[in-house]
């Protein structure tokens, strides 16, 4: 099991060394071939605008489209809106998966927050019950879902904050800055 | 849950996202329109580039906060703003309007010669400067959840963001060899918090983020200072400043992500008109510089 993350902005690092604590082996992807030999890929946090500016530039939207159709892919945050389809703005999107998305929903930084989530799916998957505590930071929240995709979890106003489509995982909060590898643990099982 | 705001993880997780990316200056909405199209993570929002806060002499304050909140309407980044050292209540008038990151800047005209703010004192995260660790770790003890090494703004001559980042990385690399024994005598003769010290050891880094500052203007200087070990760069000057912004703003974006690979660097670096003019630091007189304000 080899897990790439898109290193072309953003907190990659923080990804890798959860992908390490719980034992799958990485790969920095900044260029098309680096994405040979990989079993899923995570796009992290950082800024939307930027990563996909430096996706094109480095012809990366058309490979990771391809790889998203028979692989894994999960996206945090600014990866969520790069994987979704609609973001009413135009700014490269990778379009894979059936979310509409809104970027800096909660407000700016100061309204950025933590809060405990409660994730069904995820509790079957890893066999636990303590709520999951997430980081959202000028997070996006998730509009609606269409086609295949479903809502894994909601706030308690009923806000979308993340969202499955087979392969596909989207979250607007941030796994990879708290110590639960919970949400890693459950994006290798889609993976395998 | 009741969900919680201004946490310490808020903060320095927003530093963590602009990682491996590029912030810049910009003075107006429409220099941060070509800043965000060129692809910066983040603008710092200013009235006056470094160059010309030494060119125009007098005293350097925050900016107006109409011309800030003009900015923050025109892109959809995160947006930065610099109150002087010492003054909190411009620190307090930049969180009301709605400020992403505070930078407590030596670039300004300090307001106090002897205190920092104290940043855990607000919801908004603040950068602050450093040329060495114990600097680092006295910023980071007063609430600074991100870090950049001051180089010498305004210069375009990256000697001093050089010097000043291999400093502090140097002293992490001590650090992760010492034996604990040796850890308060370390924090004496840095002027650094004893528990900071022992965190820097433990983690190998800083616990927070590390930006390089002062003197950036090519796509190979960003890329020497992420090389050097930084976590990203700030271009204040050198984009502006020089022949053509978008395009130069576009290959240090560039540059900062494919910073190990010399061919993308080579390519890049072709055809960027004139850099900014600069200034040697080496020949510059000790009044004028500027890396010496923090305490």
């Amino acid at each position: 099991m080899k897990i790439g993350v898109l290193a072309l902005q953003g907190d990659f690092a923080e990804h890798i060394s959860m992908l390490k604590k719980i034992g799958v082996e990485t790969a920095e992807v900044r260029l098309p071939e680096h994405l040979n030999g990989l079993d899923g890929l995570i796009i992290p946090g950082g800024e939307s605008t930027t990563i996909g500016k430096l996706a094109t530039a480095y012809n990366l939207i058309e490979p990771l489209r391809e790889f998203g159709k028979s692989h894994a892919i999960w996206g945090t945050c600014a990866g969520a809106i790069f994987l979704s389809k609609d973001i009413g703005r135009d700014q490269p999107l990778l379009g894979l998966m059936d979310i509409k998305v809104q970027r800096n929903a909660f407000g700016r930084q100061v309204d950025s927050f933590e809060t405990d989530l409660e994730i069904d799916e995820l509790f079957k998957a890893t066999g636990t019950e303590h709520p999951y505590h997430a980081v959202f930071i000028r997070a996006p929240i998730i509009e609606a879902v269409s086609g295949s995709a479903k809502v894994l979890s909601a706030l308690e106003d009923g806000r979308i904050v993340a969202a499955q489509q087979g392969h596909l995982l989207a979250t607007s909060f941030h796994p990879e800055l708290t110590g639960d590898a919970r949400f890693h643990e459950y994006f290798i099982s889609l993976a395998s | 849950m009741e969900a919680k705001t201004g946490t310490w993880t808020e903060k320095k997780g927003l530093a963590q996202m602009l990682k491996g990316g590029v912030i810049m200056d910009v003075v107006n909405a429409e220099q941060a329109k070509i800043a965000e199209d060129a692809g910066a993570c983040a603008v710092m929002a200013l009235e006056r580039v470094p160059a010309d806060i030494r060119a125009d002499g007098g005293v350097a304050r925050m900016s107006d906060p109409d011309m800030i909140l003009k900015i923050m309407d025109a892109v959809s980044i995160p947006v930065m703003a610099k109150c002087r050292i010492g003054h909190f209540v411009e620190a307090q008038i930049l969180e009301a309007i709605g400020i992403d990151y505070i930078d407590e800047s030596e670039v300004l005209t300090p307001a106090d010669e002897e205190h920092h703010i104290l940043k855990h004192d607000f919801k908004v995260p603040f950068v602050c400067g450093c040329r060495n660790i114990g600097e680092a770790l006295r910023r980071i003890g007063e609430g600074a959840a991100m870090i950049r090494t001051k180089g010498e703004a305004g210069t375009g001559d990256v000697v001093e963001a050089v010097r000043h980042a291999r400093t502090v990385i140097g002293a992490i690399k001590q650090l992760t060899v010492m034996g604990d024994e040796e850890l308060m005598t370390f924090a004496k003769n840095n002027g650094a918090p004893y528990e900071l010290v022992k965190e820097v050891k433990e983690l190998g880094r800083l616990p927070v983020v590390n930006f390089a500052a002062g003197g950036v203007a090519t796509p190979a200087d960003a890329a020497l200072m992420m090389q050097l070990g930084v976590d990203g760069v700030f271009v204040g000057s050198g984009i502006f400043k020089s022949g053509d912004p978008a395009r130069r703003a576009q290959a240090i974006v560039k540059a900062v992500t494919h910073d190990q690979d010399a061919s993308i660097l080579a390519e890049v670096s072709k055809n960027l008109g004139e850099a900014m003019v600069g200034r040697n630091v080496s020949q510059m007189p000790e009044g004028e510089k500027i890396a010496g304000r923090g305490w």
